[in-house]
């Protein structure tokens, strides 16, 4: 059942929240053991909650338009009472003393969140590898990885432990892990869901969005959590879409363009894997067989992004995770002094690639670095939205891979960072310019694993993309490949 | 690092004109004031002094995870006011962070303002006229507060620390000025008068003692007649003007030491010892921080409108200046008096009671002499005015007219009804009259030193004469009246 028909079925009084709730709890008692997608499975509070659905119900109130679907939380989302770890040691023990505000809209909307989901260390990271609890496996094959950093998330979503998730995507955390397993995914324009207690990776990037098995599970779950926050400075003011209304639209007319130098092609970076780039060009070849006129466009920059993200993201991490120093929350390791206590805390704390991050971030900022560095970066940036900017003059959306090649097997990437931080070369440009993109499932690679396609918008072109998303669906379900 | 051999500061150490022979004293001022706001800069906890600790906290000023700041804009409307009030460009401004580690900063890093401050190039001109540069006036928060225990005192040697973040997100202004400044005289009167801006705005209250406002200074010297910025020392730890005269003394005097003896300063954060009378280092060269700057990506930038920079200068009180160059035009009274009543805020007293006929002179000098009191809040500019033409009328004489002052600070009210109510009432000429001619006929040769003697025994003897008619009267006789008739009595 879909999120939707399960809402309907329980609005409707037709299923109980209670009884949807415990045949999910009971999917995840008997696999989760062997995927690790929870760091922790708050069954009593949700059947708490489930509870308040059904006698909502009862009551004749409006339960919400989520009534009784469960919810997976990426465990960087801060929830009152329920610790929140980052998938990090020095988050130990840590319980949050307040509600991030998707969770508060979550609840509200009905949905029942069933616990928190594992992730890279501070969502570092493409493949759930780097967690203190030990990685996330593939549900369609536990040898592989589910993608990162919500890979938690995008598996509890993949074996039906949940039919919904919460994500979060800095440079590709929530599409890449969504292609990976098969899902949904949607990263919103930056500043169109609320960040407040979302836990910092990297603040000028990160953005909540929704997991889902369809695009209008999806759709649904963004219109709940999208819409202004007084709360979060940065949060886009006079901006409440209502994506699951254009999911019928069509692209009859819609101007499609394909980025050159993320096609495989002349011009384009490296490492695109050639079953990818197939499944991408049936994804086009669909919508152009739907009415859309599809062309060519050049963003020059988008060669750049990877460099340009590793620079900004690490930068702004440093900054972020430097309250965790031992002196009010989380691990401390006691040591004669202050400081002395402080570093540690953070060599017990972190993990070995948000020790890399902090350090290469550190440095970006440093003095005598910074232009050529940071400085450099936040250029990259201004070219690649004026880049963008252009491409979009010419076409509507834009669609490329979600990711460069499908799952890859657990420990395969790990010896070399660099060859992990490849994995983002197609998602992270919409992070830099704050543009949404979706991933979509279109068909399997030579393995037999899932492609993702991706579909971009410019700014606030979030309905836009799962208009788009909703035909590849309608055609990838109709068994293309 | 050489030991500074010159005596420590003394209350009584001269310091003007201050420096050895040829050295020149250079000085710049970085301020912070908080801002006199209900609330903290980026939370809704209340701004304010003296709370149990940690009683003023929520996850934002803790910075726990996922906690985001939300921009106070009655702290943005505050700081642009004094930005305006200083003479400043408002302009379009970014918060930044300034990345360091310390325990009472809780999120690691402090959100400040950096390469686009919201104030910048404005100046303060000082009661004698000299001008001091204001290099900028920026928004940041302030930190919370730390309590070494045990051991030193200091961090790194204390048992324990204990950390109250009451203070952490308190919303400030720092005020940076230009490094004008060259003698101590004015480097106290720009605090002084900063002060007067702040509280003639509403900005802060601008206490020192209670920190909420903190005065660093940057001192260096250099050979006179020299334009060179010679390596400068930045002084923390002052709690009062009195003090910043003597840290700035001291620290010159060690610098000149330095330079003659031994070779440059170390550039470095020295503490001023209040006790020691001595300014002791900080933090080395060593380890001298860099800081990270960059913009903060939590917060947007602040882009004033022209609309509301003019609201906020049409809606600008006078200032003290101003205030200053009024009373001198409307009493042509004494600078530093003047001065004295614009700091206490009585000058508008004096130019109420000016405009309704009373003399200038003599207004300023009875406030400045009989209003140096904390409180005078029951004291109003038509109840003083009211008092002051009771006096020039001959209803009162000056010491009646003290006491009645006196009863106004006290209690307030109307000076006619508080007069009637101690009994005073304008004496009678001739009774007045005849209690002169009982004191000359008791007193002859007095009256022969007055009426016949040189200038210096008249005015001895009138003296004489008034003090007794005073001690009659209890001093509800109107000195002029009996100045008056001695005279006309020895004619
Ligand atoms: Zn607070």
């Amino acid at each position: 059942m879909t999120a939707l028909e399960i809402a309907a079925a329980v609005r409707a009084g037709e299923r109980s929240a209670v009884d949807v709730l415990n045949e999910h709890l009971a999917r995840i008692d008997d696999r989760d053991g062997e995927l690790n997608a929870f760091n922790v499975v708050t069954a009593d509070a949700a059947r708490a909650e489930a509870e308040g659905v059904d006698a909502a119900v009862a009551a004749g109130d409006d339960p919400g338009p989520l009534a009784g679907v469960p919810l997976a939380l990426k465990d960087n989302m801060c929830t009152r009472g329920i610790p929140t770890t980052c998938s990090s040691k020095i988050l130990e023990g840590w319980q949050p003393p307040y509600d991030a505000t998707v969770v508060t809209r979550l609840r509200a909307a009905g949905a029942v969140a069933v616990g928190k989901t594992n992730l890279d260390e501070f969502a570092m990271g493409s493949s759930t590898e780097n967690s203190a609890f030990g990685p996330t496996r593939n549900p369609l094959d536990i040898s592989r990885v589910p993608g990162g950093s919500s890979g938690g998330t995008a598996a509890s979503v993949a074996a039906n432990f949940t039919p919904l998730g919460i994500g979060s995507d800095t440079g590709g955390s929530i599409r890449q892990p969504a292609a990976f397993c098969g899902v949904v995914g949607m990263k919103p324009t930056y500043g169109v869901v609320s960040r407040y207690g979302l836990i910092a990776f990297a603040s000028s990037l990160d953005q909540i969005g929704p997991f889902a098995n369809s695009v209008a599970d999806a759709a649904a779950m963004f219109d709940v959590i999208a819409g202004p926050d007084p709360l979060d400075s940065t949060s886009i003011r006079d901006y409440s879409p209502d994506a699951s209304a254009v999911l019928d639209r069509g692209v009859d007319g819609l101007r499609v363009g394909v980025i050159r130098e993320l096609s495989g092609g002349e011009g384009s970076v490296d490492g695109l894997s050639a079953d990818v780039l197939a499944r991408t060009n049936e994804a086009v070849e669909v919508l152009r067989a739907a009415g859309a006129i599809v062309s060519e466009v050049s963003v020059p920059s988008a060669t750049l992004g990877l460099s340009a993200y590793y620079l900004v993201a690490p930068a702004e991490a440093s900054s972020n995770l430097a309250r965790y120093d031992g002196v009010r929350y989380g691990l401390r390791v006691d040591a004669p002094t202050t400081g002395e206590m402080n570093t540690a805390s953070r060599t017990a704390g972190f993990g070995p690639e948000v020790k890399r991050r902090i350090m290469l971030g550190t440095y970006a900022l440093s003095a005598g670095y910074y232009d050529a560095f940071y400085g450099k970066a936040l250029k990259v940036r201004t070219m690649m939205l004026r880049d963008f900017a252009q491409a979009y003059e010419n076409v509507d959306v834009l669609v490329t891979p979600t990711a460069p090649t499908t799952a890859f097997r657990l420990g395969e990437r790990t010896a070399d960072p660099m060859t992990m931080y490849v994995n983002d070369v197609c998602t992270i440009p919409s992070n830099l310019t704050g543009h949404p993109g979706i991933s979509v499932p279109f068909g399997v690679g030579d393995d037999g694993m899932p492609v993702g396609v991706q579909v971009l918008a410019p700014a606030l072109g979030d309905e836009l993309t799962f208009q788009v998303a909703a035909v590849l669906e309608a055609t990838a379900s109709g068994g293309v490949s | 690092m050489t030991d500074f051999v010159a005596p420590a500061s003394t209350d009584d150490t001269p310091i003007e004109p201050t420096l050895p022979g040829g050295w020149e004293l250079v000085v710049g001022l970085e301020v912070h004031v908080e801002l006199d706001t209900a609330t903290k800069l980026f939370c809704g906890c209340a701004n304010q002094f003296g709370s149990e600790p940690n009683t003023n906290v929520c996850p934002t000023c803790l910075g726990l995870p996922g906690s985001l700041p939300v921009m106070n804009e009655t702290a943005v409307a505050l700081a642009m006011r004094l930005g305006r009030a200083l003479g400043c460009d408002v302009n379009r401004s970014v918060m930044a962070r300034k990345n360091y580690f310390y325990l009472d900063m809780p999120k690691d890093f402090q959100t400040t303002q950096y390469d686009q401050p919201t104030n910048s190039d404005g100046k303060i001109e000082l009661g004698d006229g000299f001008v001091v540069g204001i290099e900028r006036a920026h928004i940041e928060e302030d930190t919370g507060k730390s309590t070494h225990v045990g051991g030193g005192g200091r961090i790194n040697d204390a048992e324990y620390s204990l950390v109250d973040y009451n203070r952490a997100g308190v919303p400030l202004v720092e005020i940076v000025s230009r490094p004008d400044v060259r003698t101590i005289e004015h480097a106290k009167a720009y605090v002084e008068e900063l002060r007067g801006i702040l509280l003639a705005t509403g900005v802060s209250d601008a206490r020192m003692e209670e920190g909420s406002m903190r005065v660093d200074a940057n001192v260096s010297v250099r050979p006179h007649g020299s334009d060179e910025l010679r390596t400068r020392c930045e002084i923390k730890n002052i709690n009062s003007v009195r003090s910043l005269g003597r840290a700035i003394d001291y620290e010159a005097r060690r610098h000149i030491d330095l330079w003659t003896n031994a070779g440059a300063p170390d550039q470095e954060t020295r503490h001023w010892d209040e006790e020691g009378g001595r300014t002791t280092s900080g933090r080395s060269k060593e380890d001298a921080d860099d800081y990270r700057y960059f913009q903060e990506p939590d917060l947007v930038p602040l882009e004033p409108s022209s609309e509301e920079i003019a609201a906020i200068d049409a809606s600008m009180p006078m200032l003290p200046a101003a205030r200053r160059a009024a009373l001198l035009a409307a009493s042509d009274a004494d600078a530093d008096a003047i001065g004295i009543l614009v700091e206490r805020g009585q000058d508008e007293l004096a130019m109420v009671a000016i405009d309704s006929g009373a003399d200038g002179d003599k207004v300023v000098t009875r406030l400045v002499n009989d209003l140096a009191v904390d409180d005078w809040s029951n004291v109003t500019a038509e109840s003083f005015t009211a008092l002051i033409q009771m006096e020039s009328a001959g209803d009162l004489s000056a010491t009646q007219a003290k006491q009645v002052l006196g009863d106004l600070i006290e209690k307030g009210g109307d000076p006619a009804a508080l007069a009637a109510a101690r009994g005073f009432e304008a004496m009678d000429t001739g009774e007045l009259e005849s209690l002169v001619d009982q004191l000359i006929a008791d007193h002859p040769d007095e009256w022969s030193r007055f009426s016949r003697g040189d200038d210096g025994d008249r005015k001895k003897m009138q003296g004489f004469f008034t003090g007794q008619i005073m001690k009659a009267t209890q001093g509800q006789a109107d000195g002029k009246a009996v100045a008056q008739l001695l005279a006309q009595k020895s004619a």
